[in-house]
Order: structure tokens, then C-alpha cells, then sequence
């Protein structure tokens, strides 16, 4: 035997198939109900919103990559991801180059410059909304659906006090961001991800399950907080972003119930009509202490 | 039906049907044994034949005089060649003696032959068990007499022999219940006897029913052993995992099986006690699966101690295709090898040949914090929080995570998608750890 051939590196000698590209793609590929749901409501505006969201994320981080000499992963998909997270929550009547700035400011100030992939404190498409939202508040704010412009359902709510169709708000005939619209199709996506392992069911719940309670307790309706905004997009494709949430189980539960209380006092106290990505990203700050005081009791452990 | 287990834990391919099936084979004796001195976890031995010696099959041909140590036994008859430094499976270097075999296969007759051993008392078993250089034959080689050794402070009920064999494509101790199972239950028996207890069980994965089968037909008539049937899942042979699934005992962070009443061997570890004690032969031949997409005919042998894995794999048809990777032990937790000349052990229960189409590369990628090694870990230890740690050089932040919890079997590693080396990462630590305690004591 040819000795220098031997690969030797320690045990284990075997490797699960799962890999990071597998489960960014996946994702991916669990958003295109919510883009289909978009494309229909919204027509060639959510392409391009999409297409230009996308190429501004991986265009960043690119020239990020580049710069600082490390090896482009455009291929792992995780800037794809972000870019169309990001189109997913800007207002459809948005324009084109708006988004591309917010997709780069997304990948460049929320991701790579704390160093890249997995060491990003905020939701980097948050980051974007953020920073689009204290940028251009208007154009941030007007929504249009049907071709007219419209308030959300939380607007009015908030404004005047008029609810909104449950039928509507589920299958998104309303205005709103791209991808909040449809709770079906953010549902059925997440709903895949959860059978695939790929996100983990107990932030989702815990943030759903905190609005459900909260709001029916100070008198609202459930039901219509929980279909409106960008509750379901929050709760399934942002709040359980892997990196920016809690890796133990008792964590997820905590993030999950303090995503949803912010979001319950945004809504019905707040400034804006709406909270679940400040909410968010107030919880992301909280993911390394909430890590740190859930540790679980490993086995045989003497207190 | 439902069957014991453990929390969390794995779900790796398992490929035992490449030699579930084989009956075990004795195989050829090889031209030379090169016997390490140092075959347990203890102190290393002194060689007692020096070069040019005759010596019998069963010689005893290294001791020490320290109690926690295995003595070793020529496994031919046939002439010492050479004392030297080699490298074993575990990649460290020790002193090995290396017999040239005759074609006699004298025995050497150094140990009583006990047909009832229901006269013996446990000190003579401990005895005998110590002569015959028996080490824990799972893998882990710790010296069995020290086992079956309850300190006076420690109060043991129940007796688990763990048949769990939960690494991959491993199918010696599943053969060895289907064929020996009575030696198996005599192997147990005596070791029950060692240690003064009366309720014991064989635990066995739902995936070796004929083993399950085996075994369950040995202790039908046995009142107080039974076979325990526990759930396929990695690592359900850790001690710990099984006395907290079967028994809802957990043993104590940093303790043993004693410290919550149970003594736990293996069952290759039971059959050798079995031939030491009722047919008076010491340890000198060991059961080894050799197996892997690129091995030809993969199969179960009965191989001496000593005997070079190239001899083994030729045996087995040899190489088939390309090879990439020679693993002694099971995938999750053997040891990589350098050549082909590393002699097998006590504790080397199979030889795996990997393709290298099966060979990770070397590539981790960033953690994306999926956590599921965290979801993983059959200790609820937290792996990434522990591996980033060691990474940043914060040994003592590992200790607060429980970092001696660790049993270090690989189940992070395996499911990390960003293939990060979390237990190699680990045992830096744990090794850096004890450097500076033993620095401060």
C-alpha cells in the first residue's frame, strides 16, 4: 500500500450529507411560494424588486470577498437568500435601485463586516429594512395593491379602526410588503422547512403563540394580528435565522416569546403601526446572554 | 413497539449488512505477531522474553507489577525476532515485541482450567481475568480485573452487558451472540460472580434481531438476566446512555457506572473471560470485522493479537478500487492509519477501507449556528459553544460548560453541516485544561 496516499485525519471518519449549501438552497427553494404569491399580486414589479434585491446582495458581497482577499461563497447561497428576504419585506411601489442599496447595505454593514457568514449579531435583511426605513421613510411607507395606492391592514387598523377580511388577509388580497401579504404562502413554505428539520418550530410558536395570547388579552382580535404585517414572514423566515438566534432549546422558546411581546407592545402602543422587525432585531441582541443563561443541564451534571 | 433510549444522539448509516451475515473465520496464522507492550489504559508493561527467545502460544511475554495494567501473551509459538518501538493504532508510539511464528501453536499451559467456576471466589476470578491480560475489547482497553474491582465504599446491583455494538459497520459482538451466545451468558456469569450481583442484562440495538434472538433463548432460563432491546440510534453503547435509558440512572459528571451501583462490560470483553476462566486460555485472539466499500470480501474474523492489518485484508480479498482512508476501530470513533503494518490490539475490534470518494476533505466552513450538534449531543452539552471557546483559547469558560462531560463520541462532528472539527476542537481543549490543572496542582 502506497502510504502517502492514506488520507488521515481524526474520527469521526464519517459525516452526516446536510451540508450549509444544502440548507441555504432549501430555504431558498421554501421562499418561492411567497415570491409566486408576490409575482401574482404585484406582477413584473416583484421580479424586478427580487432581481435587483438579489443581485445588490451578491454584488456586496462579492466585492467584500474580493477585497478582503477571502474566497467568494457567492455558491452557498446565503447572500442570494438575504437579498430575496430583503425584497420580501420592502413595499411593492419601492424603486428598483431603492432596494438594491438596501440589499447591499444588508450583506455589507449587517454581514460582512462583522466578518461574514455566521458571525452577523442582526438579521442582515433586517439590517437592510432598517436602514431603507431611516433612509427613505416615505417611499417605505407608501403602499399600493391593484395598482392603487392603499394603507396596510394594520394602518387601518391602527388609524381607523377598520378590520380586514381574514380570507384576504390569508391568501394576501392586501396591501403590503411583497412576501407579507400571503400568510398561505409563507405557511406552505415554512411548513416544508419544519418537515426538513431546517428551522426549528419552537421561535416560530413561541412568537406566534405570545401575539395570539397578548393581543386577546388587551381586547384585540388574534386571528387578524396573526395574519397581518409581517408576522408570518417574521416569524418563520426572519426570527429563525440561524445564526442570529438562540442555539438552545430553552433560548428559542425565550426569543420566540420576547420577539412576540415586542412585537405585541409595538403594534398596539408603538409609533408605527407595525413591529416585528424592530422586534427582531431588539431580540438579536439578546441571543448571546439568552445562550449563555439557557445552557442545558448536561447529563449527570451535579448542580 | 417501542425501545429503550437515550436523548437526542444520531442517526448514521449503519452498513452492517456488508457483514452481518459472515460467520466469523478464523484466520490464517501470520507469519509474524509484533504484540505491543502497552495494550490498556495504565501503566505500559516490561517486555519478559528478550530477542531470541522460544516462546509457547499464551506466554505470557510482558508484565508489570502496577494494579491497573493488562499483561500480554505471545499469541504463536515461535522465536522473539526483535523488541522495538512501534506505532499503534492509536497513532502512539510504544515498545512491541515481534515473535516469528512456528508452525506448532504450542499452548502454553499457565491457566487453570475451570469447567465449574461456580466454586470460585471473586478475588480468584479477578485473578485469573488479570493473568489472562483481559482489557475492555469494545475500544476503550481499560484492564477488566480493575472493573470487576468494587472499591468497599461502592455498592453495585446491577450488571449491564452492553451488546448495543451502536458504531457502524461494526458486527463482531452481533456475531458473537448469534454463535457463542452460551460463552457470552458464562462470560457474563462469571463477571456478575467477580462483583457480588445478581440482576443483569444484555443490551442489544433493535437492528441485530438474531442476535436479539440468540441471546433472548440463552437466559430463558436465567432468573435474574434478561436481554433489554434498546432503539438504533448512535451512541447508544455509551455506558452512560445505556444505564440512563434502561435503568434511569444517571451517572455523575466526572464519575463511573460504580458511582450509580452498575458495572458495565462488553461482550467480546465477556467471551474472552469465558475462554480465560473455563478453558484456561489467556487473551491472545480478538474478533475483527473488516469491512468498507473498499474492501473486497468484507468479513468477521477471529485474528491473533498482533497480527498486521495488511494480513487481514489480504485475507478479506484485499483492496477494492481506490483507497482513501484505513480506519482501525468504527467509523465514529477509530483511529486513521498511516500504513498498513499497525498491528491489532486488544481493543481493535475492526479495520474499516473508505473510498475516497468517502473521505471528507479537510474544509470547514463558518458556523452558521444550526445547532445541530447542540440538538445532537446525547450529553446536552452545548459542541459549538465548547469548540469556539477552545478555538479562542478560553479553556476555562469550558469548564463552566461542562467540558469533561464530554464522551467524545464524534455525534457533532458527524452532523455539523459546515463540517467544523467541533470534537477535535473539543479535545484541544480538554487537553489544554488538564495541562494547566496539573500546571497549578
Amino acid at each position: 500500500m502506497n502510504n502517502e496516499k492514506l488520507i488521515v485525519t481524526p474520527s469521526p471518519h464519517i459525516k452526516t450529507e446536510t451540508s450549509l449549501n444544502e440548507i441555504m438552497w432549501t430555504v431558498i427553494k421554501a421562499l418561492i411560494p411567497a415570491m409566486l404569491a408576490a409575482v401574482y399580486y404585484f406582477k413584473a414589479q416583484a421580479v424586478f424588486l427580487i432581481l435587483g434585491s438579489v443581485l445588490g446582495a451578491v454584488l456586496t458581497e462579492y466585492v467584500f470577498q474580493r477585497v478582503r482577499g477571502k474566497k467568494i461563497t457567492i455558491a452557498n447561497g446565503s447572500a442570494i437568500l438575504t437579498g430575496i428576504l430583503l425584497a420580501l419585506i420592502v413595499p411593492p411601489s419601492l424603486p428598483i435601485w431603492t432596494v438594491v442599496v438596501g440589499s447591499a447595505v444588508a450583506i455589507g454593514l449587517g454581514k460582512q463586516v462583522f466578518g461574514g457568514l455566521g458571525y452577523n449579531p442582526f438579521n442582515p435583511a433586517l439590517v437592510g429594512r432598517a436602514f431603507l426605513m431611516a433612509a427613505y421613510p416615505v417611499l417605505m411607507t407608501t403602499w399600493t395593491f391593484d395598482g392603487k395606492t392603499t394603507a396596510t391592514p394594520l394602518n387601518l387598523m391602527k388609524m381607523q379602526g377598520v378590520g380586514t377580511d381574514y380570507w384576504d388577509l390569508f391568501i394576501g388580497h392586501i396591501g403590503g410588503s411583497l412576501g407579507e401579504t400571503s400568510a398561505l404562502a409563507v405557511l406552505l413554505g415554512a411548513a416544508y422547512l419544519i418537515y426538513k428539520g431546517y428551522i426549528n418550530w419552537r421561535i416560530p410558536l413561541g412568537i406566534l403563540g405570545t401575539v395570539a395570547i397578548l393581543t386577546f388579552v388587551f381586547g384585540q382580535d388574534p386571528i387578524f394580528h396573526l395574519l397581518s404585517g409581517g408576522l408570518m414572514i417574521g416569524a418563520f423566515f426572519m426570527a429563525t435565522d440561524m445564526v442570529t438566534s438562540p442555539v438552545t432549546k430553552k433560548g428559542r422558546w425565550i426569543f420566540g416569546f420576547g420577539v412576540g411581546l415586542l412585537v405585541v407592545l409595538i403594534r398596539l402602543w408603538g409609533g408605527y403601526p407595525e413591529g416585528v422587525m424592530y422586534a427582531i432585531l431588539l431580540m438579536n441582541t439578546g441571543v448571546p446572554l439568552i445562550d449563555r443563561y439557557t445552557r442545558p443541564r448536561s447529563l449527570g451534571e451535579v448542580n | 413497539m417501542s425501545f429503550l433510549t437515550f436523548k437526542q444522539g444520531i442517526h448514521p448509516e449503519y452498513k452492517k449488512e456488508l457483514t452481518n451475515k459472515e460467520p466469523l473465520k478464523e484466520a490464517e496464522r501470520p507469519e509474524e505477531v509484533v504484540i505491543p507492550l502497552q495494550q490498556h489504559i495504565g501503566a505500559p508493561l516490561k517486555p519478559i522474553v528478550e530477542k531470541g527467545d522460544q516462546v509457547e502460544m499464551g506466554q505470557k511475554i510482558g508484565d508489570a507489577d502496577s494494579f491497573v495494567s493488562a499483561p500480554v501473551h505471545s499469541s504463536v509459538s515461535g522465536t522473539v525476532t526483535d523488541i522495538k518501538k512501534v506505532q499503534t493504532a492509536s497513532g502512539d508510539k510504544t515498545l512491541a515485541v515481534v515473535i516469528k511464528a512456528d508452525e506448532e501453536d504450542n499452548l502454553a499451559q499457565n491457566l487453570d482450567k475451570h469447567e465449574n467456576f461456580d466454586n470460585l471466589t471473586p478475588t480468584e476470578i479477578r485473578n485469573i481475568v488479570k493473568e489472562a491480560g483481559i482489557a475492555g475489547m469494545g475500544g476503550a482497553m481499560f484492564p477488566t480485573h480493575v472493573k470487576l474491582s468494587v472499591p468497599e465504599d461502592k455498592e453495585v446491583d446491577y450488571f449491564v452487558l452492553n451488546g448495543a455494538e451502536c458504531e457502524p459497520y461494526l458486527t463482531v459482538d452481533h456475531r458473537m451472540m448469534v454463535e457463542r451466545p452460551n460463552s457470552v451468558l458464562q462470560g457474563m456469569k462469571i463477571m456478575m460472580k467477580a462483583v457480588d450481583v445478581k440482576k443483569g442484562f444484555i443490551g442489544i440495538e433493535e437492528n441485530k434481531p438474531d442476535a436479539i434472538e440468540s441471546m433472548k433463548k440463552a437466559v430463558a432460563n436465567e432468573e435474574y438476566i434478561e436481554v433489554k432491546v434498546f432503539k438504533t440510534k448512535y451512541p447508544q453503547g455509551g455506558e452512560k446512555m445505556m444505564i440512563k435509558a434502561a435503568l434511569d440512572r444517571e451517572v455523575p459528571a466526572g464519575g463511573l457506572p460504580l458511582d450509580v451501583g452498575v458495572v458495565v462490560n462488553n461482550i467480546t470483553t465477556a467471551v474472552a473471560v469465558a475462554d480465560a476462566v473455563i478453558k484456561g486460555i489467556p487473551l491472545i485472539e480478538r474478533t475483527v470485522t473488516v469491512t468498507g466499500s473498499a474492501i473486497e470480501n468484507p468479513q468477521n474474523f477471529i485474528c491473533r493479537i498482533g497480527t498486521r492489518i495488511e494480513d487481514l485484508i489480504k485475507q478479506a480479498g484485499g483492496f477494492k478500487g481506490e483507497v482513501g482512508k484505513i480506519v482501525v476501530g468504527g467509523p465514529m470513533t477509530g483511529s486513521a492509519q498511516h500504513n498498513t503494518k499497525t498491528p491489532i490490539v486488544k481493543g481493535s475490534s475492526g479495520i474499516l477501507v473508505l473510498g475516497p470518494e468517502e473521505v471528507n476533505d479537510f474544509d470547514p466552513k463558518p458556523c452558521i449556528r444550526c445547532a445541530r450538534c447542540v440538538d445532537a449531543c446525547p450529553m446536552s452539552l452545548v459542541p459549538v459553544k465548547l469548540a469556539k471557546y477552545a478555538e479562542n483559547g478560553m479553556y476555562e469558560k469550558m469548564e463552566k460548560f461542562n467540558i469533561q462531560n464530554c464522551i467524545k463520541c464524534g455525534s457533532c462532528s458527524y452532523i455539523c453541516p459546515s463540517n467544523r472539527p467541533l470534537l477535535q476542537n473539543i479535545e484541544i481543549g480538554q487537553a489544554e485544561l488538564s495541562a494547566k490543572q496539573r500546571e497549578e496542582d
